[in-house]
């Protein structure tokens, strides 16, 4: 692989590098959300029910009299953990999977193809309602269900990079001094599908993080009390938002803000990575 | 042509077959029980046996499934547990609804994109290409219905303004219709418009580097004739194929914007169908929201191919 000078790639992509600046304060922000709270965001003041911000509560309380901010805090690392987990089992199982089917083609590619082409009939929140109507609304499940969507993309975009690895000289040449089918899977084969692995992930988890907002505004995420960035806008919450607005911007704002750190950082990691788009991708 | 259309008929086929199976053996993937104990849960089901039965649970699996076909080929989805309807007249009575807000929505997004991403494809590196970016990635970041959250709370809050509630068709009354629709149609056009924006200027960079660009400016024509008279109606091929993929985003994204408009469509039918545990509803929705996106991928495929000869024999 190329060698990157960091300096270089900054000045080239401003607007990747100031995202993946932004990205790594949301994440050190979750991560730290019990040393960053100023309030136990599940802790339930009655004298301050729906305070408008300011004073010990930065962002103002909820219908409960909860902390916003701290609430946003921790309702970032649900979401986040959620959708990072899920990306991560996503992008493993749909590698694996991709490897072999490219790889050894057959009956195995047929079935995996037909599988791809039916998951992907179905628009992706259908998919992921279906599911957690099966499984049932817990954090577990919501895991499960946005990893499952994640699977077949990233099958399909290893598997026609390992079709076109397969045919050259460098793999025949390891196969022809007796590699192992694993050792040339292992050695050659992956680490040449990596670009497309990491472009396709990233995309998927800004994917990922709406998704499971989604899935909390529509109450069917991260169960209450444990706060999640979608379930702060969940129905639940949405009929106090004409005496309290304040509830409704903190997380989505943080949503927002998130996703488009994401979004522009997986642009800039695919003019990076695969500079066969860069001719006419944004 | 013949092979072509041929080939992707069968892979159509196979793709349906293939969703029949995932609806109909999504609720057999846990163990029946558990399913039992959530519709006892759900407190919709009075008789568990008479549901049991209704969902087939107590017959060996390929019966249940050859049983459950033929009833689906014939039109028959089952009964809901919620509304007790057939699921397949509340499918129909909703789907009206969501494809007025498909429509108007890519309308919009078409009016949008199509001037915008020629612009920022015209002048690349440009004002404009900036400004179309930053459009195109706040559209595809800002949650859709975040967005839809804050227009009703700020509406209401500034304006008195709820949307109306219960459905009103066209034919009814055009005004109180588009007055249902105009707001959601905005927020999911402007939502898809972000996405075809760069489809629309990319598709255009990629013409306008092709030799007969150069020839028409070469004779002398003016830059709006190379850009729509040359370069767009190359362009337009891809650009019309692309559009016909974004009809699953389209879907996607109308779910939770029905959800928060009350607007009874196809999608909404999902959403209360899973909160209330509704599973004939559930896999009925899965097979017809899956049947309706293969067959209109199918027609963009055929309509590819009938205006562009050169994908016939591919």
């Amino acid at each position: 692989m190329r060698r990157w000078h960091i300096g270089r790639w900054i000045r080239r992509h401003p607007a990747g590098a100031a995202s993946a600046a932004v990205l790594a304060l949301v994440l050190l922000a979750a991560a730290g959300a019990d040393a960053l709270s100023p309030h136990d965001p599940y802790a339930q003041d009655y004298d301050a029910l729906m305070r408008a911000p300011g004073g010990p509560y930065l962002l103002g309380t909820d219908y409960l009299g909860r902390d916003i901010l701290s609430r946003t805090l921790h309702g970032g690392r649900t979401s986040l953990l959620i959708s990072g987990v899920a990306i991560a089992a996503g992008t493993v199982t749909g590698t694996v999977i991709g490897l072999l089917s490219g790889f050894y083609g057959g009956w195995l590619d047929g079935v995996v193809q037909r599988v791809v082409d039916v998951v992907q009939a179905l628009p992706s929140i259908i998919l992921a309602l279906a599911l957690m109507a099966i499984l049932g609304p817990r954090t577990e499940n919501v895991v499960a269900a946005i990893a499952a969507i994640v699977v077949p993309g990233l099958a399909r975009i290893v598997r026609s990079t390992v079709l076109q690895l397969r045919e050259r000289q460098f793999v025949e040449a390891a196969q022809a001094l007796g590699a192992s089918d694993g050792r040339v899977l292992r050695q050659h084969i992956l680490p040449n599908t990596l670009a497309p692995i990491i472009v396709v992930a990233t995309n998927a988890l800004s994917g990922a993080i709406l998704i499971e907002a989604s899935l909390g505004f529509l109450g069917l995420g991260a169960q209450p009390p444990t706060p999640s960035w979608g379930n702060m806008l969940s129905e639940e919450a949405r009929r106090y938002f004409e005496q309290a607005p304040w509830m409704a911007l903190p997380p989505g704002l943080a949503l927002s803000l998130t996703v488009l750190a994401v979004n522009f950082l997986g642009d800039a990691l695919r003019d990076t990575l695969d500079p066969r788009l860069r001719r006419t991708a944004a | 042509m013949r092979p072509f259309l041929v080939r992707r008929l069968i892979l159509g086929g196979a793709a349906l077959l293939g969703l029949s199976l995932l609806a109909f053996g999504l609720i057999r993937v846990i163990p029946g029980d558990t399913v039992m104990a959530q519709l006892a849960e759900s407190g919709n089901v009075s008789d568990l046996a008479a549901a049991r039965a209704a969902l087939g649970l107590d017959r060996p699996f390929a019966v249940q499934y050859a049983t459950w076909l033929g009833a689906a080929l014939r039109g028959d989805l089952g009964t809901s547990f919620w509304s007790k309807r057939p699921v397949i007249e509340d499918l129909l009575a909703a789907l009206p609804v969501s494809v007025e807000l498909a429509l108007l929505a890519m309308l919009l997004a078409m009016a949008v994109a199509l001037p915008l991403g020629a612009a920022a494809a015209a002048r690349r590196g440009g004002t404009t290409d900036l400004l179309a970016r930053l459009l195109s990635f706040g559209g595809l970041s800002v949650p859709h219905f975040w967005i839809a959250t804050l227009v009703l709370l700020y509406g209401s809050i500034w304006f008195r303004w709820v949307p109306p509630l219960g459905y009103v068709s066209p034919r009814e009354s055009l005004g109180q219709n588009l007055e249902q629709f105009a707001i959601p149609a905005a927020i999911l056009g402007l939502h898809l418009s972000a996405r075809s924006l760069r489809l629309v200027r990319s598709s255009l960079l990629e013409a306008l580097q092709e030799d007969y660009i150069r020839t028409a400016w070469a004779k002398g024509l003016r830059g709006t004739r190379v850009m729509w008279g040359h370069a767009f109606r190359n362009a337009l091929i891809p650009i019309l194929t692309l559009l016909g993929g974004q009809f699953t985003y389209l879907l996607s994204g109308s779910v939770i914007l029905e959800d928060i408009f009350s607007l009874s469509g196809v999608g909404r039918y999902i959403v209360e169908a899973v909160t209330h545990r509704d599973y004939p509803a559930v896999q009925g929705a899965i097979l017809f929201t899956g049947l309706v996106v293969i067959g209109v991928n199918l027609v963009v495929d055929l309509a590819y191919a009938w205006i562009d000869p050169r994908i016939r024999y591919q």
